[in-house]
């Protein structure tokens, strides 16, 4: 029971939040940018050109069929190899989860848009909106609603697979788990218990809020109907 | 620049020389995800029917998980089981843990896809099939599961390869699987590129097939009607 001091001793705490706040800074900023480049990639997946069709399928699919893993592999890696650049590792995975968030967000979003009844479109068109008006006023509005839950749900997906950056050398919250454990190796030895429940437990504390808000916010848009 | 990539840059004696090393670590990714996607589905199966018969107490338990199990990383399980439990003399071997984490992980994920699918089955057809006179476990059997499976198999299908890929983190708990092979050879011979090209084959040999075949299935349900809610 005494290891479990060890979580509180000196700055241990401090630099236990300190690392899930790099994990959750990876998260965030890989997020953002899905966010944006999956409504652009969304929009341009309906589109009804076959070559730009293909091109976002094999891109889709390449991201989603090989582990995240390896794709951080490959960037921290074999992309500095390659073109003889150097990328932190924390740049590299933020890349990484960037790219393979617009590639699951963009599917989301191309999800949601077909799957709006076509005379939405049509009734549109039939007022005289050009295509940007359309899809300002008609379209996204509508679209939003359908997407957000799982949307949500991917943006949890996306802060638990930051925890795989601790394994191309980013100093998070699990490196330095394992730096508190390894320091106290004598002092307390159970501290590998204490130390790895705790940050299961802060893992926990940050997906489960996001997650509950996925799922009040489809039963919120069930009750009314949408 | 591709050209001289290919042709200059690999080595591909090396490769040749390797393949052996992937197709053990490949058999080690199969029986690991094999082992933990078939425990997830029994485990995901009895939570979704605790849920759906709304057995008292084991609801609670099972709401628990399913929330524990859905917002916490695999790897974050693995470090606690593999490195956490054994603290208190919990011996677990390195694949028993790969195993017992996977199928943590899948089963809330697995009970949310077949939860789905048995919410969609529509109301009048459990109440046609007890005014026929069918029992509960015919019931089950004859009229919601079927409609049910047909509902969730997409689901299902994005987890069996959502689960598949998710074992790459098992590298870390020094199984030696697809990972943990290139890793090694990355160590050794600093040939990242030659070991980071039969990783990727490697997983495409896996998981392309799988992929195809779903989608196949999905079609295929699709084609007859099933699935699309409007049985």
């Amino acid at each position: 029971m005494d290891s479990a001091l060890v979580i509180f001793e000196g700055a241990n705490l401090t630099r236990l939040l300190g690392g899930l706040l790099v994990s959750l800074r990876i998260a965030f900023l890989a997020v953002l940018f899905s966010l944006v480049g999956g409504v652009l990639f969304g929009i341009l997946m309906n589109s009804k050109n076959t070559v730009v069709k293909v091109l976002c399928r094999v891109f889709l699919e390449s991201v989603r069929i090989i582990p995240q893993l390896v794709w951080l592999f490959i960037f921290y890696f074999e992309m500095t190899k390659v073109f003889h650049i150097h990328i932190d590792a924390e740049v590299a995975s933020i890349i990484v989860f960037s790219l393979w968030g617009t590639a699951e967000m963009g599917d989301l979003v191309r999800g949601a848009i077909s799957s709006l009844p076509q005379h939405q479109r049509e009734s549109g068109f039939a007022l005289g909106l050009t295509k940007i008006q359309l899809y300002h006023y008609v379209i996204l509005p509508q679209a939003v609603r359908r997407l957000l839950p799982p949307a949500i749900n991917l943006v949890t997906r996306m802060i638990k697979t930051t925890s795989l950056v601790v394994l191309i050398g980013v100093i998070e919250v699990l490196k330095i788990g394992q730096q508190v454990i390894e320091i106290s190796i004598f002092s307390a030895p159970n501290a590998a218990f204490w130390v790895y429940g705790f940050i299961f437990f802060l893992y926990f504390i940050v997906c489960w809020p996001v997650s509950l808000m996925a799922k009040w916010l489809e039963n919120y848009w069930a009750s009314k109907g949408v | 620049m591709v050209a001289r990539f290919l042709f200059e840059v690999m080595d591909y004696q090396f490769i040749v020389n390797s393949i052996p090393l992937y197709v053990k670590a490949m058999e080690l990714t199969l029986i690991l995800s094999f082992w933990g996607i078939l425990f997830s589905i029994v485990l995901g199966c009895i939570c979704a029917m605790v849920d759906y018969f709304k057995i008292p107490v084991l609801k609670t338990v099972v709401k628990v998980y399913v929330e524990i199990s859905r917002n916490t990383p695999l790897l974050i399980q693995l470090f606690f089981l593999y490195y956490g439990l054994t603290q208190f003399g919990v011996r677990l071997e390195g694949e028993t843990c790969a195993i017992i984490g996977l199928t943590f992980l899948g089963g809330s994920y697995m009970a949310e896809a077949l939860r789905s699918g048995l919410d969609a089955v529509h109301k009048t057809q459990v109440e046609s099939g007890l005014s026929i006179g069918l029992t509960n476990w015919q019931l089950m059997r004859y009229i919601i599961l079927p409609q049910a499976c047909a509902v969730a198999v997409p689901s299902f299908a994005a987890n069996v390869i959502f689960l598949l890929k998710e074992t790459s983190v098992v590298s870390a708990i020094a199984l030696a699987d697809l990972m943990f092979v290139a890793k090694d050879l990355i160590g050794m011979y600093y040939r990242t590129s030659e070991a980071l090209l039969m990783l990727v084959v490697a997983y495409l040999i896996i998981l392309l097939p799988i992929s195809i075949l779903f989608s196949y299935l999905e079609g295929r349900l699709r084609q007859h009607g099933l699935g699309s809610g409007n049985i």
